[in-house]
């Protein structure tokens, strides 16, 4: 319901919830900064924040020495290939699960979901060492394998809730209309579902782009994605501020923008439809 | 809608992803368990043996196993309580009208969306370094000695950083969940007379404990999983000071090559996420029958 | 052709009976209605016929051919559901295509059948539309629409116009008859509203509790219905049922009388109420006469205007041929 408020409570609100906004949003704002100061200028007390030389250089330095690109083309296959693969295996069940409910779906459903509960931690050991033994270790197809089923769980509890919100009655009107199962799902489910799958998708990459256990343990150089081309600038020499800054910006970029597209989508399938 | 066809086809088309997970869950848990009982240590391959629950009993009478423990609790308990109080009080600020609404719910998810590694290197360098971070400018400004954050406080400082990263995970819940609150309900209220305080904890506060619990138990979930943002600021130290469950076990297996005690770790851990997951699965359980 | 028979078909959900074992036979070309209270099971019958449930047990054959285990697509049958389920990402021609792409009917028969269809439900200027652009009237056109170029051997119409406001109700009444005589394909037709049965039916099957309680054609139900149930059921305003001396001075359990047949009197006659509330509806009024020591209340119908006010006395007396009896069972005498 729209109501009167106030201007001054407005004024007010306004004010604190910036500040708290801004507050928050700092850091970022300070890498991005810092990432065009030269070198001394990212140290400088007290900081600066516009009076300094605006420059690329950082990155261009980042690029050449850490081969940014390689890196970032790692954690694109690995984030949509991942997701890719996810959803070919979901939707047949999620559809299963939505349209054609049994007795023990809910179960199921619940179990999937358990899996996700599984520290990591708990299976590093025999992971590294099947990884190891099956040539594995630091390739991409790995890394693809572990993060489709890290988030297989997710990609079909979100499809799940996403095809129970489509009306049964335009599949069985298909059915009567002379669809089989394939048809069905081709030419009436998945056009309807395309907004359901496309946020599924978009999270899903955000959650696999990120992922910091998996993809630091089973790569070291040949296979390893931005998180770990991150983590390479823990112990370095000398100043590089401004270059972390810069390798930053670079790594969270893509995926900030892509996850403010998302917003909504992020709280139902982070709850697993709890909170929708 | 359910016919004998469909339901064959159903069968058919879930038993991929059943199949894969159950693979995913069961081979490696097998294994782990296995390996606990072995003395398997990867710089000696070839001398693997049984050794029965002699690794259970090193790894949990390790005084950094407590160390361990006692951290995995602070940081999970600790970041809650950031997060969901702070989370709260965001979301009622959010949910005020205000203008610019939409600018500030971006800057305040966009943390979320920042890869542990990110975050992690830069708290540690650029605000938490006690030479040349902002914190310590800020503190040289106002005439007092820095401080070293990670060196000092590392388990808060990690604290501190991680609350960051979630923040906004709990305020974008909470603030959902507060949007599907029926504002007829509170204008039934603000009618009867109640003031803003009474109507927040008698209407708001009961509409969100179900989202509040929501969050607290995946932010549980994924707390006790934390990894990365401890091997990129402190490695764990000094000491154990800022050394968690997950870190330990890491430590074990990977740094210290000893496959026997740290999968005997992982089986710890394992029953430890389950007692938490075992809650989260009610709650949602639940909210699936709604 | 399109005769579909049932044959002792039952359907249980669970332990739980909704339809015990039932024979019908639809006539081909016969448009059939299944009319009852929500709840008697006769949009499931609907979906058994229509191969989107499993039946428990029995038979049901569609053109002499068991059809019993086949999947709806393979049973040649059109449905128009009450919530039109047209596909919201296609356009109106593509919904209209969407049965003939999937039985391969080759590209310019699919736009000539299209064409035809349009024409026929006024839809020529829609085609290029999607669903969500058009009114609710527009929508059940393009989903009958759908049904008629499949060429289907009979149509399954479940609550049609449930979801339509009441002008619109009538003209698409009007509309669906009307295709009906032109195709003359056998039609089965799923409603509550027994207006509905009662115009546009040729044989009407009155559900209840999954069980059929009578098998007729309009008036056959109108004038003899087999028991209190059909009679309640059927007619409207409500039959008026009477039990108790009255019943019995007709040797009778339970006696019925059709508000139109009773005649009423503000110098005297058979019965003596007050009158209460009436229903002015112009062409009648319907009076409740209350106090008749009958019933709760009686209605009656009353041609046109009638210058009766609340709490006048009038008589009233029941067209003697008329009077429906039923026994103790609630089953017609005579």
């Amino acid at each position: 319901m729209a109501r009167a408020v106030s201007t001054r409570r407005k004024v007010f609100t306004t004010a604190l919830a910036w500040g708290l906004g801004l507050a928050i949003f700092f850091p970022i704002f300070w890498t991005v900064l810092t990432s065009f100061k030269t070198e001394a200028e990212a140290i400088a007390d007290p900081p600066l924040w516009v009076n300094f030389h605006w420059t690329l250089e950082n990155y261009v330095t980042v690029q050449e020495r850490s081969d940014y690109f390689r890196h970032f083309w790692n954690s694109v296959v690995i984030s949509v290939g991942s997701t890719l693969v996810g959803l070919i295996i979901a939707v047949p069940a999620a559809w299963a699960m939505a349209f054609v409910p049994g007795k023990r779906t809910k179960d199921v459903l619940m179990w999937m979901l358990s899996t996700k509960m599984l520290p990591p931690v708990g299976v590093l050991v025999p992971l590294y060492l099947i990884f190891r033994n099956l040539g594995l270790l630091d390739t991409r197809t790995g890394l693809v394998i572990v993060l489709t089923l890290i988030n297989l769980p997710i990609i079909i509890w979100m499809l799940y809730t996403y095809f129970k919100e489509i009306p049964v009655d335009i599949l069985e009107a298909a059915r009567m209309d002379g669809a089989g199962l394939r048809n069905e799902i081709l030419y009436v489910l998945t056009p309807m579902a395309v907004p359901g799958i496309a946020s599924t998708l978009l999270l899903n990459i955000i959650l696999a782009w990120n992922e910091a256990f998996w993809t630091l343990n089973l790569t070291a150089a040949k296979a390893a994605p931005l998180t770990a081309f991150i983590a390479s600038y823990s112990s370095p020499e000398g100043l590089f501020y401004a270059k972390l800054s810069a390798a930053s910006t670079m790594a969270i970029a893509p995926i900030l923008i892509m996850g403010w597209f998302s917003q909504k989508q992020l709280v139902r399938g982070l709850t697993f439809g709890a909170v929708k | 809608m359910a016919t004998k066809h469909s339901r064959a086809a159903a069968r058919l088309m879930i038993s991929p992803a059943v199949l894969l997970l159950l693979a995913w869950m069961i081979i490696p848990l097998a294994m782990t368990l296995y390996f606990s009982f072995l003395s398997y240590n990867l710089m000696s391959p070839g001398m693997e043996r049984w050794i029965g629950f002699t690794n259970y009993q090193y790894f949990l009478t390790d005084p950094a196993f407590f160390a361990a423990l006692t951290n995995t609790i602070l940081l999970v308990v600790g970041v809650l309580i950031v997060t969901v109080i702070g989370g709260t009080l965001f979301a009622l600020l959010l949910d005020q009208p205000f203008f610019g609404q939409g600018i500030v719910r971006i800057m305040v998810i966009a943390p979320f969306f920042v890869m542990p590694t990110v975050s992690a290197l830069v708290w540690k360098n650029m605000f938490m370094n006690p030479v040349n971070g902002l914190f310590a400018h800020l503190f040289k400004a106002l005439g007092l000695q820095p401080f070293d954050f990670l060196a000092q406080a590392p388990l808060a400082s990690i604290i501190g950083i991680v609350s960051w990263q979630w923040l906004p995970f709990a305020t974008l819940i909470l603030l959902t969940a507060l949007q599907s609150l029926d504002q007829e309900q509170l204008e039934a209220a603000e009618m009867d007379g109640a003031p803003w305080l009474s109507r927040f904890i008698h209407i708001m506060l009961p509409h969100l404990a179900r989202a509040i619990t929501v969050v607290i138990l995946i932010q549980t979930i994924f707390l006790l999983s934390i990894f990365a943002e401890i091997l990129v600021t402190t490695n764990g130290g000094p000491g154990t000071a800022s050394t968690n469950l997950t870190y330990l076990i890491y430590m074990q297996s990977l740094l210290q090559f000893d496959v026997g005690g740290g999968s005997a770790g992982g089986v710890v851990a394992i029953i430890l996420a389950n007692i938490v997951a075992i809650f989260l699965m009610r709650m949602i359980g639940k909210n699936l029958e709604a | 052709m399109g005769r579909i028979t049932l044959d002792k078909v039952r359907k249980a959900f669970g332990p739980v009976e909704v339809i015990p074992p039932l024979d019908l036979t639809i006539e081909d070309g016969e448009f059939v209605v299944f009319v009852g209270p929500s709840g008697c099971g006769k949009s499931t019958l609907l979906r058994l016929i229509a191969g989107l449930e499993d039946v428990s047990g029995g038979e049901i054959r569609i053109d002499r051919v068991d059809a019993t285990t086949l999947p709806p697509a393979k049973r040649g049958l059109a449905m128009v559901f009450q919530s039109y389920a047209l596909y919201p990402h296609m356009s109106v021609r593509k919904n209209i295509a969407f049965p003939m792409k999937m039985a391969g009917v080759p590209k310019d028969e699919q736009d000539r059948r299209i064409e035809a269809a349009a024409k026929a439900l006024n839809l020529t200027d829609y085609l290029d539309r999607r669903p969500g652009q058009l009114s609710g009237g527009q929508r059940q056109r393009v989903a009958i629409g759908r049904a008629i170029v499949r060429e289907p051997s009979a149509f399954l119409f479940d609550e049609p116009l449930s979801n339509l406001d009441a002008a619109l109700r009538v003209g698409m009444r009007l509309e669906i008859s009307e295709l009906h005589a032109r195709l003359k394909t056998t039609m089965v037709y799923v409603t509550h509203d027994q207006v509905e049965a009662m115009t546009m039916a040729d044989k009407i099957v009155v559900l209840r509790a999954g069980r059929i309680e009578q098998v007729g054609a309009p008036l056959e139900l109108y004038q003899s219905p087999r028991n209190t149930f059909v009679a309640g059921f059927i007619g409207s305003p409500k039959m008026n049922l009477i039990e108790g001396p009255e019943a019995a001075r007709h040797d009778a359990h339970t006696i019925g009388v059709r508000p139109e047949h009773i005649a009423v009197s503000t110098e005297g006659g058979q019965w003596q109420g007050r009158v209460g509330v009436s229903e002015h509806l112009g062409s009648d009024t319907f009076l409740h006469v209350h106090d008749t020591g009958l019933a709760e209340a009686l209605t009656v119908r009353v041609g046109g205007e009638v210058a009766l006010h609340q709490g006048d006395t009038v008589w009233l007396s029941p067209e003697a041929d008329k009077i429906h009896r039923f026994d103790a069972d609630g089953l017609r005498i005579g």
